[in-house]
């Protein structure tokens, strides 16, 4: 019997299940080894050649490299894993929360000091704005 | 014997760790946010507890995925603020309370909740922001500390029901510790926010203000609050709420004095909230 999986259909949203965990499980794991100096220092040197060190998908490798969140997650990823790509980039939370979005840094900064994203039109997949 | 005479609820954004580290708690984006905890800090200096056991959640630090209890408390005698990939945080080392710990563990694990027992760990923002925001930045945090980390990052976490009851359970256990000892119970995180995908950046003020009616009020019936509310109204990182109910759970069950409350909005992507409750 398969699982109850309520939160499908929450627009813009993966929910990081076991599923994802599972799929994401070498690619988080490289994420979690740039909490080190040494191997924030071997990544940017050569990234791709740091990657190939990790048994992850290609599709993976290249969500890492072409700094596409919204693809990491997809493919297995967690925030709070690959926010340590962003802070080896010396990016803050926001500007990783805020690429994923589509909107500029200063769109996404200007929307949460204005209360940030409403819920209304957000709750479900296909829901009338 | 012990007992918990107050509890304190907070967010815990990393961002206004930064803030404070980097001295910027008087810009004007900061400024309204450290305002509104300036009546917590005075509580606290005027109500120094024994112990805190705060409830907190690793965030990727202490737990790669090669280890994710949902339920862990701290019993080592100290814990070392970690290096979360920006440098670890210039704030004091977190002095534990073993013996407390161990107690709490050995009665709550008896009361049928599985928890892990972790003597060796590093603690992040998670635990450490919500310290500065009630204690200021001292030489050394004014009392030891109870790390006690839940689960919320990967999916099931547990459910609110699960937390509230194990509130109850982490009362009993304090209650039947023989040292007369002052406890806070801290509960940490929230309150809306989604930090991933299309949909980041989300608030739910509404949401976020009735959870708190709620929490004061009747939080029996907000313990059967299902995940997918939480994910759903509060964002995919709204889920941390969860674990204010293992500190309201651990309140006596007479209905408490509302000493602060607090709601701002933003911490950078995230709605703040504070609480603090009294037994009365």
């Amino acid at each position: 019997m398969a699982l109850e999986k309520p939160y499908k259909d929450v627009p813009g949203t993966t929910v990081f299940d076991a599923e994802q965990s599972r799929k994401g499980y070498h690619l988080n794991q490289f994420c979690m080894s740039l909490m080190k100096a040494e191997n924030r220092a071997r990544f940017k040197a050569d990234e791709r050649a740091y990657l190939d060190e990790w048994p992850m998908t290609e599709d993976q490798k290249q969500a890492v490299l072409t700094r596409n969140l919204n693809r990491c997650i997809e493919l297995g990823g967690n925030i709070y894993f690959l926010a340590k790509i962003g802070a080896t980039d010396g990016k803050s939370f926001q500007q990783m929360a805020g690429s994923m979005t589509g909107m500029t840094e200063e769109q996404y900064r200007d929307m949460m000091i204005s209360g940030g994203r409403p819920i209304e039109g957000n709750r479900y997949v296909g829901e009338k704005k | 014997m012990a007992r918990i005479t107050a509890s304190v609820y907070t967010s815990h954004v990393p961002a206004i760790g930064a803030a404070i580290d980097l001295g910027k708690t008087a810009e004007p984006y900061w400024q309204p946010l450290f305002k509104g905890y300036e009546p917590a800090k005075a509580w606290m200096k005027a109500n120094r507890p024994d112990v805190i056991f705060l409830v907190y959640n690793d965030h990727a630090t202490a737990f790669s995925l090669d280890i994710i209890p949902t339920f862990a408390i701290g019993c080592a005698a100290e814990f070392q603020p970690a290096d979360e990939g920006w440098g670890p945080r210039p704030v004091p080392v977190v002095k534990g309370q073993p013996e407390l710990a161990a107690h709490i563990a050995q009665s709550v694990i008896q009361d049928d909740f599985d928890l892990t027992i972790v003597n060796k760990m590093d603690v992040d923002h998670g635990l450490t922001v919500p310290l500065n925001l009630l204690c200021g930045s001292p030489e050394a945090w004014p009392c030891p500390v109870i790390p006690f980390a839940v689960n919320v990052v990967q999916y099931p976490v547990p459910s609110g029901r699960r937390c509230y009851q194990l509130g109850k359970a982490v009362r009993k256990a304090v209650e039947s510790y023989d040292e007369p000892l002052n406890v806070h119970i801290w509960g940490t995180g929230g309150m809306s926010h989604q930090l991933q995908g299309p949909r980041a950046g989300l608030i739910n003020k509404e949401f976020d203000n009735a959870f708190l009616d709620q929490l004061i009020a009747d939080p029996e019936a907000l313990s059967r609050k299902p995940h997918i509310d939480y994910v759903r109204e509060a964002g995919s990182e709204g889920i941390e709420l969860v674990m204010w109910l293992v500190a309201r759970g651990a309140m006596a069950d007479t209905p408490p004095r509302v000493v602060h409350r607090f709601y701002h909005v933003p911490a950078s992507n995230t709605a703040v909230g504070n609480l603090i409750l009294e037994n009365v």
